[in-house]
């Protein structure tokens, strides 16, 4: 069966054999490095393509479609134009932070890769507390985004940016809390426990009702925290002209885009993973050839496809809904999604108590 | 109690309405049939416009090269920015009357918004709507269009 960790396997035994193991270690995290920002730069390019495809078919257009076949070259072209274009910085901005937030916001967006487990045995960095190191460092991003809307030395980049961070501090409370919902059924916050207690099937189907409520808040709370419609008051176009990145351009633009991007992709692998398996093949409780047929499809595939449908729905969300005002958003996170998701933690605290799920 | 059971109903009411929206634009993504866009420059001999679409105003000729416009310039008082301008004539009917007949139709495609109040006020429906928008040209004075062609005249039996 195909897997990726013989190949890891393969190439750590080759560099063992062939340096030290101080240039081993080296060598090695150079290569994460250079699969990590391929990654990054790979996903940037096909998710701003499959926004933009998504959004026209709902609205029954086209979308692009001039640039290679299907419009495919589109966005490597208009990465191109971004490259080449001025990184200016204002008059009276604050230099220093103004050139830093960047890539503070996409500092952050990489330290959430490193727990992530692609497949089985193919993990940056199977750390025991996992789960509270994502919960930790994504609630980072909001000093990213502030830092730009402070030094920006503009009234629609301050204010953007102060939205932006009511909005992440309330919305990081409902989603640790569904998150915690899975680590009490799980009973581990390390990733890879959690992905093998879903060895007979996955969480969203084992915890009845309450897992399937907590994977609804989970979905909503990781769409605000990542700044997209319909939450997207940190920028809304109509009122503050673009928010926090209002006087970025350039490059510098490119990067506050691109981390949207992968923010949303890291937020829809943790989903994927905690309630979906991660690279878990879906399995059926004791449906031996049933599991079996489903193990030859490999586990990056699975994950893959589970985060993909995931960003598939959240994109879904923002060509559907209309965007909230600051006073519902609050509204809709502190007496409805707060307490729901209070409620609903301690019906699966009693669930995981008394063992009734699968 | 009743507190509990509106928030509840609140909540499930929400969420209802939130299904319904993305039922719809669900619907759309998953046929792709229904996309509207016209590639147009690509599909210019098989571009569909709609039966209303409002291009330039133009008078339609017959095989005889007659049109049906009396010259009773009710257009060029409909029209509200002085797109239409109408030069007559007084023809000699066979029994030796003089009679008022078109000269001269002069439309500036350049002023026109394509309102369609000149179309509505013809009581003879003399002019119609082309469903033609390709209008550009390199010299403006090409815009200033006479529509009725040479050597025709007024259809028989139209007052």
């Amino acid at each position: 069966m195909f897997s990726l960790e013989s190949i890891t396997n393969a190439v750590q035994d080759w560099l063992n054999a062939n340096f030290s193991p101080m240039w081993a270690l080296i060598i090695q995290c150079a290569i994460v490095i250079l699969l990590a920002m391929g990654l990054f730069a790979t996903l940037g390019l096909v998710l701003v393509l499959m926004e933009r495809k998504v959004a026209a078919h709902m609205q029954i257009r086209l979308g692009p479609n001039r640039v290679g076949p299907k419009g495919m070259f589109q966005t490597a072209a208009d990465t191109l134009k971004l490259i080449m274009k001025e990184g200016l910085t204002p008059e009276g901005a604050d230099k220093l932070l103004f050139n830093l937030a960047p890539f503070v916001v996409m500092i952050v967006s990489m330290l959430l890769l490193a727990p992530l487990a692609f497949s089985n045995g193919f993990q940056l960095w199977d750390l025991n507390i996992g789960v509270l190191f994502i919960s930790a460092v994504s609630s980072v991003s909001v000093i990213g985004i502030l830092m730009a809307g402070w030094a920006s030395n503009n009234k629609y980049s301050l204010l953007g940016a102060m939205r932006s961070g009511a909005q992440i501090v309330s919305y990081e409370l409902s989603a640790g809390l569904s998150i915690i919902s899975i680590v009490v059924l799980a009973g581990s916050l390390q990733i890879s426990d959690i992905i093998n207690s879903q060895q007979d099937g996955w969480w969203i189907f084992k915890g009845h009702i309450p897992a399937i409520i907590s994977f609804v808040i989970f979905i909503i709370a990781v769409t605000a925290e990542t700044n997209r419609a319909p939450f997207d008051l940190a920028e809304a176009e109509s009122e503050l002209t673009a928010g926090f990145h209002t006087e970025y351009s350039g490059m510098k633009f490119a990067l506050f885009f691109l981390a949207e991007y992968i923010n949303i992709f890291i937020a829809c692998a943790i989903g994927a993973t905690l309630f979906l398996g991660g690279w878990m093949p879906l399995h059926i409780g004791h449906w031996q050839a049933f599991n079996h047929v489903m193990d030859y499809i490999p586990g990056v595939v699975w994950f893959f496809g589970k985060t993909f449908f995931l960003i598939f729905v959240i994109m879904w969300f923002r060509w559907t809904f209309p965007r909230l005002r600051i006073d519902q958003l609050l509204n809709l996170e502190w007496k409805y999604l707060l307490p729901i998701s209070l409620f609903n933690l301690l019906l699966v605290t009693l669930i995981a108590i008394m063992g009734w799920h699968f | 109690m009743a507190f509990i059971k509106q928030y509840i109903s609140e909540v499930f009411g929400a969420v209802r309405s939130l299904w319904k929206g993305m039922r719809t634009t669900g619907r759309y993504f998953v046929r792709p049939k229904e996309i509207i866009t016209q590639q147009y420059p690509d599909n210019r001999d098989t571009l569909v416009l709609p039966e209303r679409f409002r291009g330039e105003v133009v008078m339609p000729h017959d095989e005889n090269n007659e049109h049906a416009c009396t010259g009773c310039t009710a257009c060029e008082l409909a029209c509200p920015n002085g797109t239409i301008k109408i030069i007559t004539k007084f023809d000699i009917t066979p029994e030796g009357k003089k009679k008022k007949a078109l000269d001269t139709f002069i439309y500036h495609l350049e002023l026109c918004t394509m309102c369609n109040l000149c179309i509505e006020a013809c009581p003879t429906d003399a002019i119609k709507m082309a469903k033609n928008f390709e209008h550009s040209v390199y010299d403006r004075s090409k815009l200033t269009k006479r529509l009725n062609k040479p050597g025709s005249k007024i259809r028989e039996g139209i007052e």
